[in-house]
């Protein structure tokens, strides 16, 4: 391993409110020390609501505004609009918000915002279920998970359904940047944050976000997991700038998926044909990422552009 | 100061340009189109400096101006019907963050079934939000209202969310002479926002947070104590007004011929130019009648209302929507407003006008009549079709 190229700085403080173990902790630690303190956050009801501590309080180093569930879209483009119209230099806007908040009720507001060229970045941080409310399932729920509203009971047998590909959603609204991180590989995960930074547009992060409680496993094991689900396949890393995918952990060989499910309550039940099923569409989904990154973009223009919601211009419509 | 002959959504976007604002957003519905057609014109050719935001629902519309005034920018948006429905989270959370946030809403009647024409449903269903709602009569009242409004929501005593309304059609679209007054005129009434309780990028804050039952109780007798200083504020907003155009729309409850009146008819809205007209005519057959105003409906004009009722036997209400309770909305706040009163004149209410169905003198006449009768019901719908021209009572 490279010498330590993580910043220092820390922007989420201790005495926050996370679960020990926690994923989406870890993954707005890491985001803060690649974005620094001119950063302000809009966040939705998720965990993180509960995490940045009541008031009077607040765990972040950063401005917080709060918004509902279904429109942190809508809410970072307000905020870059202000920062533009107030003419304050050198701030980074970004939308921090759940699964559910994403991939379900506020994919309407993420999808205007990507279309607009919002110049913000809109984080899903991704532990696969609504955890903030007690683990009921989401449409990032993968498919055979356990959850309160997907129980394995009489004919339950978890999530019947496949996972959303927010990522694949999102890219068909041609983000400028957009890219898959995992706080086990923090160097990797810093790189995009500090690489998207300097890239002005709409950007997309999707994070994964290990929840002890959720998945059912113990609060030391949140790094290993995370490890496991990029190395056997689960949640490959990867960057996509200007249409051009690129694999940022290489993988000659993936471990077995078992690896991985095994590890989470939250599988326990699965028999040996749901487990290779699992195992079939992984494979399939990371030689469909191979094939992608070796096709690589596609012809034409594939930067759209930015909305121009600052600069010496008095007047800018922010819809590119 | 120069006259332009233009339609109340034009006045909402003049007044919107000439307050300078600095963010706007918003989502199209008939019949509020024309404001933000006006607007994105304004900002196209340099004339409003503003960052238009084009965005997907009005529940984005709102949430990107309640963002954007939350970091101090002076914001505008506008709606109708449906849409102002599905901002209804967002008229909470505008309140809650005591962001000041001006929005323009042309009343319209919500489905189902469908239909365009001017009704209050829309707008006294969000009466419980925590926003200051004016209730525009002409189209230079919109304008003059919500260049008041930013005062008003701005004040440091106040800090509260503003939407100033206008009938669907009767105003949005129909064309009058209004004064327009200088960008200097307003520069000096109306100077830029000075950004409180704002988040600052750099500063470690949280706006919104969560909070325990104490807190939480603390947060909303705020609101409430905000709303009180409302009507002070507007009559300081008012005066200041006054002395730079010459205008004056009357505060929160305007009267009209009830010094000596036995029988007032509370109106809003364009309804009242043609109630004036009706009491003109009534007071030269001999019956002594009047009306009042409720321009203002949030907060409600209490004091006024109870210092009407000293003098007044009767007292009707004309409610342009039906909220499904006992009475119509703004009848039910006005019999709310004079139970604790010293005087308690009979109050009966008429719904009239729903739907965009037209509000004729004849109709008011005939309210008055019925106010005068011998016993005038709790609620009278004064226009309803004959039953066989419905399927189904």
């Amino acid at each position: 391993m490279a010498r330590l190229t993580i910043p220092p700085q820390e922007l989420v403080h201790p005495g926050h409110a996370a679960c020990p173990g926690c994923g989406a902790a870890l993954a707005m630690r890491l985001l803060l020390k690649g974005l620094g303190s001119r950063t302000v956050v809009s966040v939705p009801a998720c965990c993180w609501t509960v995490i940045a501590t009541p008031y009077p309080t607040t765990a972040l180093g950063v401005a917080l505004l709060d918004n509902p569930i279904e429109s942190t879209g809508a809410s970072i483009s307000g905020i870059r609009a202000a920062v533009d119209a107030l003419g304050l230099p050198d701030v980074t806007v970004v939308g921090f918000a759940g699964d559910g908040g994403t991939a379900d009720i506020g994919l309407q507001a993420l999808s205007g915002m990507l279309e607009r060229r919002t110049n913000a970045i809109y984080v899903m941080y991704d532990n696969e279920a609504y955890m903030n409310t007690g683990i009921q399932r989401s449409g990032a729920t993968p498919e055979g998970a356990w959850t309160t509203t997907t129980p394995v009971i009489g004919v339950g047998r978890g999530k019947p359904e496949r996972k959303k590909d927010i990522m694949a959603i999102v890219l068909a609204h041609r983000p400028v940047y957009a890219a898959t991180l995992n706080p086990s590989f923090p160097e990797d995960f810093v790189r995009k944050v500090e690489t998207a930074r300097g890239i002005p547009g709409p950007r997309f992060f999707h994070i994964f976000a290990p929840c002890p409680p959720g998945w059912r496993f113990t609060s030391e094991a949140t790094i290993e997991i995370g490890r496991l689900a990029t190395d056997t396949g689960v949640f490959p890393l990867y960057e996509v700038e200007d249409g051009r995918l690129r694999i940022t952990r290489r993988l000659s060989s993936l471990k077995p998926v078992e690896e991985y499910l095994s590890r989470q309550g939250r599988y326990g039940h699965l028999t040996g044909a749901e487990r290779e099923r699992i195992q079939a569409q992984v494979r399939e989904g990371w030689e469909r990422l191979r094939r992608e990154e070796s096709v690589g973009p596609p012809p034409g223009p594939v930067r759209p552009g930015v909305a121009a919601t600052s600069g010496p211009e008095p007047a800018t419509v922010d819809s590119g | 100061m120069a006259q332009i002959v233009m339609s109340g959504n034009h006045a909402q976007s003049y007044a919107a340009m000439l307050a300078r604002v600095q963010v706007i957003a918003a989502y199209p519905i008939t019949p509020q189109t024309t404001i933000v057609e006006k607007l994105a014109e304004f900002v196209a050719d340099g004339r409003l400096p503003a960052h238009y935001l084009q965005v997907e629902s009005e529940h984005s519309a709102l949430q990107s101006v309640v963002s954007a005034s939350a970091l101090g920018a002076r914001t505008y948006t506008a709606t109708s019907s449906q849409g102002l429905l599905l901002m209804h989270e967002l008229l909470h959370w505008a309140a809650g963050l005591r962001v000041p946030v001006v929005m323009g809403v042309v009343n319209r009647a919500v489905a189902p079934p469908w239909s365009i024409g001017a009704d209050y449903s829309d707008t006294i269903a969000q009466r419980d939000t925590g926003w200051i709602q004016f209730y525009a009569e002409s189209n230079q009242e919109v304008l003059d209202t919500v260049l008041q409004c930013y005062r008003i929501a701005e004040d440091p005593a106040v800090r509260l969310p503003a939407m100033v309304t206008e009938d669907a059609f009767y105003l949005s679209h129909t064309v009058e002479p209004v004064d327009v007054p200088s960008s200097e005129l307003v520069d000096a009434f109306l100077p830029a926002r000075e950004a409180r309780a704002v988040l600052v990028p750099g500063v470690p804050a949280r706006l919104g947070s969560f909070t325990g039952p104490v807190e939480y109780v603390g947060f909303r007798h705020d609101v409430a104590r905000a709303m009180d200083r409302v009507l002070p504020t507007l009559a300081a907003v008012e005066e200041d007004f006054a002395r730079r155009t010459g205008r004056d729309h009357g505060g929160p409850l305007p009267t009209y011929r009830t010094e000596d009146a036995d029988a007032v008819l509370v109106t809003m809205g364009t309804a009242t130019t043609t109630a004036r007209a009706v009491v003109d005519r009534l007071r030269e057959e001999g019956h002594r009648v009047g009306l009042a105003k409720l321009r203002l409906f949030r907060p409600f004009p209490v004091e006024a209302l109870r210092s009407l009722a000293a003098s007044v036997d009767r007292i009707g209400v004309l409610d342009r929507s039906f909220t499904f309770g006992p009475t119509g909305a703004a009848a039910a706040e006005v019999r709310s407003a004079l139970y604790a009163g010293s005087a308690r004149p009979l109050v009966a209410d008429f719904v009239a006008g729903i739907g965009g169905r037209d509000i004729t003198p004849d109709l008011i006449a005939r309210m008055y009549a019925v106010l005068d009768g011998p016993e005038p019901p709790d609620v009278t719908w004064m226009d309803l079709a004959a039953p066989e021209a419905r399927a189904d009572g």
